[in-house]
């Protein structure tokens, strides 16, 4: 340390370091991420792409690997997508324009409303199986049917659609509801001509994530019983299997045959997903208003 | 003008309200000048703050009243007043009274969606739907239901607006093509379309270019003959130049408190009010020594 | 200016200020809508007696004290053992390992994305770290199970085939965007100003950051943190497929354990009969499960509304 004088236009040479490396684990923060993701998919390409073939989309599960498929289970999942999609959708908005339209926040029942969809959104999916169980398959009666697996999914993901119809209508400016109420529209006038056409864009698009949520999610419906053997087609009262419960239970088999089975499977359901955000974020971009 | 050759030019504000005390105690308006709102001590207050204090005026049919003051004195908050658009406001309370034709606009029976389908607003910063431009007029006559005729009313709508021959061909187009000044007459035409009684404008110019507010002006002259029309602007000269009756607001400060509440100061024929006024404070302001 | 018969003047009739008639479509909408948000609160309703009612029978026999006290869990072995200790300890090791990799690699994000990133990386990177929240459990399990695990075997680590270690970690990397989005929301919030005034008095970017910014948006920061853990308390197929069903009390990450989640799973999948003990376990280590974690979202939601009342 010879010259302690001041240095203008210079930083010691220990901050610009730090600075560096500080920058450099920021980097690393964001990129593990990735890292992890590119690894994970060239891993389950590389294990799993042998197996997809016809017999996988079509062929129930077998003890044979060979000629093991998860047909039933891909129907079974996208008979619960309808589902899930017609009965989400309406109370999801249904809850989102009531939350944003009409409700008055000064009221300690809508703040409470509120707070209690914020936490069932953070729930542990498992929760939901169990809700299922207790309620739908035993206290109900339903058994181990699609219905009770399609149900419990809607409620899982409800929250995340509330929560994103609501973004949508709020992005809505108030001078379009104020331009409406001012020529002597009432107010369900307003929100049905006005409000929800201008939101409908993103009100899709939460819907389709909050659906590529549901059909990747599996603990709930290992309660509800969709881990069993479905050699025919799922019908509604019936019992049924999704993909990720199929692929759960390759996975748990011991024989390395079953992974890659499993595998496979993944290369099925993360296509599905791919698709699904991939129309989510054109719909997005094709619709959005800027006002 | 026989009312005001009654008056001497009072320069006190006692004078003032005698003077209006005066003409209140008059039998009958001037038979050219038909009362269409009478407002009686009114107070508009948000959460429990005044916005605007005791405020008694009267509103001629077939008029071009204007509101002017400083900023913050109310007067946007005044014209909201006359089509309830302040119900859509939660916290907001207005006391005193408001007739319309002698009905009590606040009255217990009245039904705000009705209110509005007689007075229509048109608003400081354009705001059509994001609709084409057919359907932001038809809107009006759709929500109350009058399905015949309906290309008829839009045409005449739009004619009235000065607006017909510029979109004629091209009604399926997206009322956003337009520009801001053709965005501003179209709603006008949106709100002439379900045939009102009275024209709320609050600055209608005030987001315009000097040629979009000379076309604003020029329609409101021809508008006049079959509405009775109430301008709040923040422009002297557009007021002298549209308006008969102008009502100039100030702001009184409360010096403990700091919270500004709007009052009116003086109201009278334009003329008056901009060469001759009867108060100081509006002196102030029409001469430009204030705000 | 000439006006036709049609436009000239007010809508015909008499004035009229009343409705015509109730309008009872309206209040039928609003009523059906007030009803779709009533499905919300039954879910939360039905949850809560779907945990309580057979938690219940299952304490009339088996003592809240043994059942938290008791470091042996066996519930299907005879004699059966409900000492629950194994499971939390199993929970609490993965939480732990997800955690390590979690919240500081997720706070580094967040600040990365705000306070480094120039906006159109940003808003390219925001929604792809959400990509990695999107991927189902089932995979990540998979992808522990049978990559993660046998590389910590190549680095040299002894771990078993299940072990905490590899399902903790992987789902570290899964919690990454929980962390990163509501610490990055908290961070945008603090106001310029303060970063000015720091640059203003010669601080670097490392410094504003570490020094001005994060302590800013400090209750951002752990709502975020807490959430994180609470997701990772309630995850469960990364466990259930890469952490094995061994209900242990053990510390080591190298070793198979059984946490709540997993143990729920496990036991859920099977045909217990109705209102056997081994069917209300699954309801009392839920209820368990579900007072934790719903104590900590509470404390998260209220963490992020102060940074929100405090700077917007």
């Amino acid at each position: 340390m010879s010259t302690p004088a001041l240095v203008v236009g210079k930083r010691p040479r220990g901050d610009k370091v730090r600075g560096t490396l500080f920058y450099v684990l920021l980097l690393v923060s964001v990129s593990i991420g990735f890292v992890l993701l590119g690894t994970l998919v060239v891993d389950v390409i590389r294990k799993g792409v042998g197996y997809v073939d016809p017999v996988l989309f079509t062929e129930p599960t077998s003890t044979n690997p060979e000629r093991a498929g998860a047909g039933p289970a891909i129907l079974g999942t996208i008979y619960m997508m309808l589902l899930l999609l017609a009965v989400v959708v309406p109370l999801g908005v249904g809850t989102a324009i009531y939350l944003e339209e009409y409700a008055n926040r000064e009221r300690w029942y809508n703040r409470l409303l509120e707070l209690n969809i914020q936490n069932l959104a953070a729930v542990p999916s498992i929760v939901y199986g169990i809700l299922g169980l207790a309620f739908l398959v035993r206290g109900l009666g339903l058994g181990r049917v699609l219905l009770a697996g399609a149900l419990i999914l809607t409620l899982l993901v409800l929250p995340t659609v509330i929560v994103a119809s609501r973004e949508a209508i709020r992005a809505v400016p108030d001078s379009i509801r104020q331009g409406a109420y001012a020529l002597g529209a009432t107010q369900w006038q307003v929100v049905s001509r006005q409000v929800l056409p201008a939101s409908i864009p993103g009100i899709a698009t939460g819907s389709i994530l909050a659906l590529a949520r549901a059909i990747g999610e599996t603990a709930p419906l290992l309660l509800v019983g969709a881990l069993t053997y479905v050699a025919v087609n799922p019908t509604l009262l019936g019992s049924f299997t999704a993909l990720p419960v199929q692929i759960y239970q390759w996975v748990a088999r011991p024989q390395e045959e079953f992974r890659l089975l499993a595998a496979a499977g993944i290369i099925v359901l993360l296509a599905i997903l791919l698709t699904m955000n991939a129309f989510a974020i054109w719909l997005r971009n094709r619709y959005q208003k800027r006002w | 003008m026989p009312d005001m050759e009654n008056a001497p030019a009072p320069v006190t504000i006692a004078g003032v309200r005698d003077r209006r005390v005066a003409e209140r105690q008059q039998a009958e308006p001037p038979v050219h000048r038909d009362v269409l709102f009478d407002v009686d001590g009114l107070t508009a207050s948000y959460s429990g703050v005044p916005a605007l204090r005791d405020v008694s005026l009267e509103i001629y049919k077939n008029h071009i009243t204007a509101f002017i003051g400083p900023s913050g004195c109310g007067k946007s908050t005044f014209i909201r007043c006359f089509n309830r658009m302040n119900d859509l406001i939660p916290t907001a309370l207005v006391e005193g009274t408001i007739r319309y034709h002698g009905l009590d606009l606040y009255g217990p029976e009245v039904d705000s969606v009705e209110v509005r389908k007689r007075i229509g607003m048109v608003f400081q910063k354009p705001n059509p739907f994001p609709k084409s431009i057919y359907d932001n007029v038809a809107f009006g006559p759709r929500v109350l239901g009058w399905k015949d005729g309906l290309d008829d009313r839009v045409e005449q709508a739009l004619r009235q607006a000065a607006l017909w021959d510029e979109v004629k061909n091209r009604l399926k187009a997206s009322a956003y093509s337009l520009s801001g000044g053709q965005q501003q007459r179209l709603c006008i035409a949106r709100c002439l379309a379900v045939q009102p009684d009275v024209l709320l404008m609050d600055e209608p110019a005030s987001a315009l270019d000097p040629i979009s507010t000379t076309a604003i002006e020029d329609l409101m002259h021809g508008l006049k003959e079959a509405y009775t029309i109430v301008i709040v602007t923040h422009n002297m000269q557009q007021a002298a130049r549209v308006a008969d009756m102008t009502a100039f607001f100030s702001v009184e400060v409360d010096e403990e408190s700091d919270r500004r509440t709007g009052i009116l100061v003086e109201y009278d024929e334009t003329p008056t009010i901009f060469t001759n006024p009867g108060d100081k404070r509006t002196e102030d302001y029409v001469t430009g020594r204030f705000g | 200016m000439a006006t036709s018969d049609l436009t000239a003047g007010a809508q015909p009739g008499p004035i009229r200020l009343r409705a015509e008639r109730r309008r009872i479509g309206e209040d039928v909408v609003k009523a059906v809508l007030a009803l779709c948000a009533l499905v919300s609160v039954a879910t939360t309703v039905g949850i809560v007696v779907a945990l309580v009612e057979p938690s219940l029978e299952f304490f009339r026999e088996i003592s809240v004290v043994d059942f938290f006290s008791g470091d042996r869990w066996a519930p299907l072995f005879t004699p059966p053992s409900f000492g629950v200790q194994p499971l939390l300890v199993g929970t609490l090791t993965v939480t732990f390992w997800a955690c390590v990799v979690a919240l500081p690699f997720g706070l580094g994000a967040a600040i990365y994305l705000s306070e480094y990133a120039p906006p159109r990386v940003r808003g390219a990177l925001k929604p792809a770290l959400e990509v990695l929240a999107g991927i189902p459990t089932v995979v990540y399990g998979f992808f522990a199970l049978t990559f993660f695990t046998p590389l910590l075997g190549d680095l040299g680590l002894e771990v078993g085939i299940f072990n905490v270690l590899s399902a903790g970690l992987v789902m570290g990397v899964m919690l990454i965007p929980t962390v990163a989005s509501i610490s990055e929301d908290a961070m945008t919030a603090v106001p310029q100003e303060l970063r000015d005034g720091a640059y203003g008095l010669g601080a670097s970017r490392l410094q504003v950051a570490t020094r001005i910014v994060v302590p800013a948006a400090i209750s951002g920061i752990v709502a975020s943190y807490v959430l994180a853990i609470s997701r990772a308390v309630g995850e469960t197929m990364i466990v259930l497929i890469a952490a094995g069903g061994l209900a242990q009390i053990t510390f080591d990450p190298r070793e198979p354990a059984q946490t709540m989640t997993a143990f729920i799973g496990a036991t859920g999948l099977g045909d217990v009969p109705t209102g056997s003990i081994e069917y209300k376990t699954i309801f009392a280590v839920g209820l368990t499960l579900f007072v934790l974690t719903f104590a900590m979202n509470m404390l998260s939601i209220r963490l992020v509304r102060r940074f929100r009342e405090v700077y917007e």
